[in-house]
């Protein structure tokens, strides 16, 4: 945990100030969009492509999330019915067979059983919202959906915390133990020499906070000159920090100690714990079948307020580089993002096509995405200038001390994680200077191959897929940079 | 669960607790808090105007 804390101070924290001061600077001055925010901040010609990213990752990332999405809208219908409560459940087999992770193509129909029919629905609620706009669509979404989340995590933390030993013949596997598996320390002086727990820990902060996806830049567009970013930043990192720890942090994992015991643990992944370890600690929890329910609806809640999100910077854009109406950029994100989730939806087997797009989008742009917003507001906007604007109608001062950090540290912090990063997760490097050893990981395999894999089409695919949407996307910049130059010139 | 195990805990979840309420309190007792929320200065709220939201 004090990796994980100091990554939130120097990286977590700072990034959110720098983006949403860079978004309401370029929105001041009629800027909604990371390429249009980043062209008038630096006022130069290349500046418009270094905010693509701003574009890509989240109609990329919700081509892919919009399917998650509709895991957990499938998974609480399914729960109210009873179909996840039975006793016997394969819920391994159940993920596989639900998702389409047993065979391409498997999920093209329509039944309580298959994630198909629940695609449709959440695209169609995802659209509907963002069409009805800002105020009308996603605020009053989160109004309501975010508010019921933290109380219904709160339900269920109470539930947890309550649970005792639940089988009195596994006397070990009780809320005092499964506390214990999660909060006990081990030895903190070598875990802190190792990269590797540095490396969870500022991977887990960045993608936690959803910092570098181009939406926080985007909504902050949309704020008064006299709102208070550094309050706001603070806050919306806080309330992030508040559900994970707070919330997330004492339910999921003590749970599913309880239930599993720490074999059962090892191993799982996201989706894995997510998906197949919480229903099984569900089913074996007395009123399991309605804390099943209310869990998936919350994690629903919680997946289409984030949704919505990532469509708006792609709305913002279209709207306001090429001079469309909402209308037709929703239109025109629809079709888009349409073909990509019908992608994703297709290629299930393995869920390959949505790790691989999750992978080299939803990870590495995103790090060269914060990084690039960092290095802009630290040396290209300058640290003088960028703490004025971020202070003006700010009630809560920034310690001075962020001045250093955000020019100096963050940045340098970053890079060095990005660098370990892609020499753990493409390069395969075992952390040894002396003995170093470098074994491509799955990732690369599935592209170029090796004498023992095949390559894999859809990987491949994946990849092509994401390579024409950022050709797409920079002919759409190189098409808005003409429309703001030419609105410049109008414009006294 | 051990004593390093109840401390790193209750420092951990006391921490972004506090800091959680901390915010909420700010936010919600500060000038900030009796600003007027509308966006209407960046897109209009009638219905039928829902095309140039």
């Amino acid at each position: 945990m004090i990796a994980y804390f100091i990554s939130l101070l120097v990286i977590g924290i700072p990034i959110c100030w720098v983006e949403w001061t860079l978004g309401r600077h370029g929105g001041q001055n009629n800027y909604h969009s990371t390429s249009g925010i980043l062209s008038f901040i630096l006022g130069k010609p290349y500046a418009k492509y270094l905010g693509v990213i701003g574009f890509v990752v989240p109609v990329c990332i919700y081509m892919y999330y919009v399917y998650i999405e509709a895991w957990c809208l499938g998974y609480a219908l399914n729960s109210i019915s009873g179909n996840l409560s039975g006793t016997g459940v394969d819920y391994q087999a159940f993920f596989g067979s639900f998702t389409g992770a047993e065979a391409d193509g498997v999920t093209l129909k329509v039944g309580l059983g298959k994630v198909g029919i629940f695609v449709l629905i959440v695209y169609v609620m995802n659209f509907y919202f963002i069409y009805r706009g800002i105020s009308k669509g996603i605020e009053t979404v989160c109004k309501f959906a975010m508010p019921a989340l933290i109380f219904i995590a709160l339900i269920i933390l109470a539930r947890v915390m309550t649970l005792g030993t639940p089988d009195p013949l596994k006397p070990d596997q009780n809320i005092i133990a499964g506390l214990g598996y999660l909060w006990n320390p081990g030895d903190i002086a070598s875990g802190l020499r190792n990269p590797q727990l540095w490396l969870a820990a500022a991977g887990q902060i960045f993608f936690s906070l959803s910092v570098g996806f181009g939406v926080i830049i985007t909504y902050a567009s949309y704020l008064r000159s006299n709102d208070d970013v550094v309050l706001s930043g603070l806050t919306a990192s806080a309330a992030n920090e508040f559900c994970e720890v707070g919330l997330g942090g004492l339910i999921t994992v003590p749970a599913a100690f309880m239930f599993l015991g720490a074999a059962g643990i090892v191993g799982q992944g996201t989706f894995g714990l997510g998906f197949n370890v919480l229903p099984e600690v569900f089913a074996h929890m007395p009123g399991g079948q309605i804390f099943a329910s209310i869990f998936f609806l919350l994690l629903f809640l919680a997946a289409i307020t984030s949704s919505l999100s990532m469509l708006q910077p792609g709305i913002a854009f279209l709207e306001e580089g090429l001079n469309i109406d909402r209308k037709q950029s929703v239109a025109l994100l629809g079709f888009v993002t349409g073909i990509g989730t019908l992608f994703i939806w297709y290629f299930s087997k393995d869920l390959k096509a949505l790790d691989t797009i999750d992978f080299w989008v939803g990870t590495v742009m995103l790090f060269v995405q914060a990084t690039v917003l960092v290095i802009i507001f630290g040396w290209g906007l300058g640290i003088k200038k960028g703490w004025a604007i971020a202070h003006e109608g700010a009630e809560m001062r920034i310690p001075n001390i962020y001045k250093f950090i955000i020019k100096y540290i963050t940045p340098s912090f970053l890079i060095i994680i990005f660098i370990m990063f892609l020499m753990q997760n493409v390069f395969g490097w075992n952390y040894s200077f002396s003995e170093a050893k470098f074994e491509p990981t799955g990732y690369v395999r599935d592209l170029l191959g090796d004498d023992d894999v095949e390559p894999s089409y859809v990987a491949r695919l994946s990849v092509a897929w994401i390579i024409s949407i950022t050709i797409f996307s920079l002919f759409l910049v190189n098409l808005a940079g003409k429309n703001w130059a030419k609105r410049n010139q109008t414009t006294p | 669960m051990t004593t390093g195990g109840w401390i790193s805990m209750f420092l951990s979840v006391g921490f972004v607790t506090i800091l959680f309420l901390y915010c909420i309190i700010r936010v919600l007792r500060g000038p900030g808090g009796t600003k007027d929320h509308s966006l209407g200065h960046i897109e209009p709220v009638d219905e039928d105007e829902t095309a140039q939201r």
